[in-house]
């Protein structure tokens, strides 16, 4: 995971692989020699406390944030200079933390919005998730926080993305919601062959989601394992990420 | 059965006015293509979310482009209304380029500045334009070859209604298509869009040509109803006056342009009948009473009642 050259290609079956990666926004660096590979069907949970540049990961890997130096990689080629219009093209779905939903569009309309070819379908997205069928002609403003998550979750799987990103998904909701949409993506783990990375503050709920686990401080990778083996350790967990 | 008695009412209101209002024909026809003019705008402003203070550039080069082509043996009216869309299409293509880099504030100053240059372009292209005198020598041939411009405004006021009933349903099928979600998403975050693989500037630039085609379709029939072209057409305050209309009707609700375009007309040929001298003072002041008793226009003002009442209940 760690300690690889920059020069180090990636393999061609990698998904996506950054090399040494600085980024930030404007002037000020916060991720710092990032190296990460992910294939396809991975599950990584990205852990770390607050402010550890988590978000700041998937910001760019989506291309938000400035890369200053470090290579990126997706499929085996270039990735850095490909606008953020074009990654969701190429197969990348994000679901941000504040969820993004459009207020004035309805269920239905936020969905379509995003929609490309492919196994994922209105109809899937709604068997995923029922709530979002029984809602489809409300406006995006119109639903709770449970259901937006999932809104904004059924929209980044409309690109029929390769990879899909999750920053804090379960952030701010109620138990039962949780467990709803923790079941959903348990479920894409099993059957989507998806590539899936996790960004999650309930570090034990990401860690039983994912195969793989990374954790990062002060924009640097400081650990990386198997999830359960990082899950089984409580005094290292403990150290990395305090008391939960 | 609701899909069917839209169509009727939409074939058996300009038969009713005409049968009503025989002598109000010029008028209406005006308010219909100042309709389609405000829903060309809608187009941008209500759903790409993009403001303008120049659109009558789209429109004059409509009517200046029908106009031209009537008066210099070409009067055919639907050919020239094709052809004076793609020019005005055509057109739009650098410019919306230029004003979709820019930020909301920048929008507006590039959409002024192109305004300007263009009305004072066609302002020293007397010879051509006809300057400050207007294009005069226009000579648009019958509709269809049938149907020739009446004094009463029976020919223009149907050309007119048709026109509009057109341009209507493009602008309802756009809105609707994945497209025109993708301008409304773009409108609310272009972030946001972006993330989701929408390529904002090049759908805002597509929404800019669409508006300005329109725009244009709404200046050449205007052109060749009345068979007048005057430098205003393309001016300033003709952008502004039409903004003013989208405003009064409701941005972003396909039926707020031709309400606005109405409301608006109406009151502007009442007051100036009325008080000839400071009608202007009157509809400042309406303007003024409008926007803070209606800041989302009168559709907006009809929603907010709606879903109050529906709180109630």
């Amino acid at each position: 995971m760690s300690g690889e050259s920059i020069w180090a290609m990636p393999k061609m079956s990698d998904l996506l692989s950054m090399r040494q990666v600085r980024a930030g926004y404007g002037l000020s660096n916060i991720l710092e020699d990032i190296d990460l590979d992910i294939v396809p069907g991975d599950t990584i949970a990205i852990l770390g406390r607050n402010g550890a540049g988590k978000t700041t990961l998937l910001a760019t890997i989506m291309g938000q944030t400035t890369v200053t130096s470090g290579k990126i990689f997706w499929r085996g080629g270039d990735f850095r200079i490909v606008p953020a219009a074009r990654r969701a093209h190429m197969g990348i779905g994000w679901v941000p933390q504040e969820r993004w939903i459009f207020p004035s569009l309805s269920v239905r309309e936020n969905l379509t919005v995003a929609a490309r070819p492919g196994q994922w379908t209105l109809k899937r997205v709604e068997d995923l998730f029922p709530r979002l069928a029984e809602r489809r002609r409300n406006a995006g403003n119109q639903l709770s926080g449970g259901e937006q998550q999932m809104l904004a979750i059924g929209r980044a799987l409309m690109l029929n993305p390769s990879l899909l990103l999750l920053d804090e998904p379960m952030e701010g909701l109620a138990p039962v919601i949780i467990n709803e949409i923790r079941l959903a993506i348990d479920k894409l783990v099993r059957e989507s062959g998806l590539s899936i990375v996790i960004v999650e503050h309930k570090a034990k709920l990401a860690l039983s989601i994912a195969r793989r686990a990374l954790v990062i401080d002060r924009g640097r990778v400081i650990h990386a394992s198997d999830s359960r083996s990082l899950l089984d350790d409580t005094p290292l967990l403990t150290r990395l990420l305090g008391p939960s | 059965m609701k899909a069917a008695l839209i169509v009727a009412g939409w074939i058996a209101a300009p038969v009713l006015y005409m049968a009503l209002f025989p002598d109000s024909l010029v008028l209406a026809s005006q308010i219909l293509l100042m309709g389609l003019f405000a829903l060309s705008l809608d187009l941008l402003v209500g759903y790409a979310g993009v403001a303008s203070l120049g659109h009558a550039v789209f429109f004059g080069i409509g009517a200046y482009g029908a106009g031209l082509l009537a008066a210099n043996g070409w009067g055919e009216p639907l050919s020239a209304l094709v052809l004076t869309m793609l020019v005005a299409a055509i057109f739009a293509l650098p410019v919306g380029l230029l004003v979709v880099r820019g930020g909301s504030l920048g929008r507006l100053m590039i959409t002024l500045g192109i305004a300007t240059l263009v009305s004072e372009a066609a302002n020293r292209a007397s010879g051509i334009t006809g300057g400050a005198d207007g294009l005069q020598g226009m000579d648009v041939w019958p509709l269809l070859g049938l149907f020739s411009y009446d004094l009463q405004g029976r020919t223009g006021f149907v050309y007119a209604w048709i026109v509009l009933t057109l341009g209507f349903l493009a602008v309802r099928s756009i809105v609707a298509s994945p497209f025109g979600l993708s301008l409304q998403a773009i409108r609310e975050n272009p972030v946001r869009a972006a993330a989701l693989g929408t390529p904002v500037r090049a759908r805002l630039t597509f929404a800019f040509v669409l508006s300005a085609a329109l725009a244009g379709a709404a200046g050449a029939v205007m052109a060749q109803t009345t068979q007048v072209v005057a430098l205003n057409s393309l001016g300033v305050h003709l952008s502004a006056d039409v903004l003013v209309m989208l405003l009064i009707g409701g941005v972003g609700r396909l039926y707020g342009g031709l309400i606005g375009a109405a409301i608006f007309m109406v009151v502007h040929h009442w007051l100036s009948d009325l008080d000839p001298v400071y009608w202007q003072i009157w509809i400042g002041l309406i303007l003024i009473g409008a926007a803070l008793a209606a800041p989302d226009g009168i559709l907006g003002a009809i929603e907010k009642l709606r879903s109050r009442k529906q709180v109630a209940w």
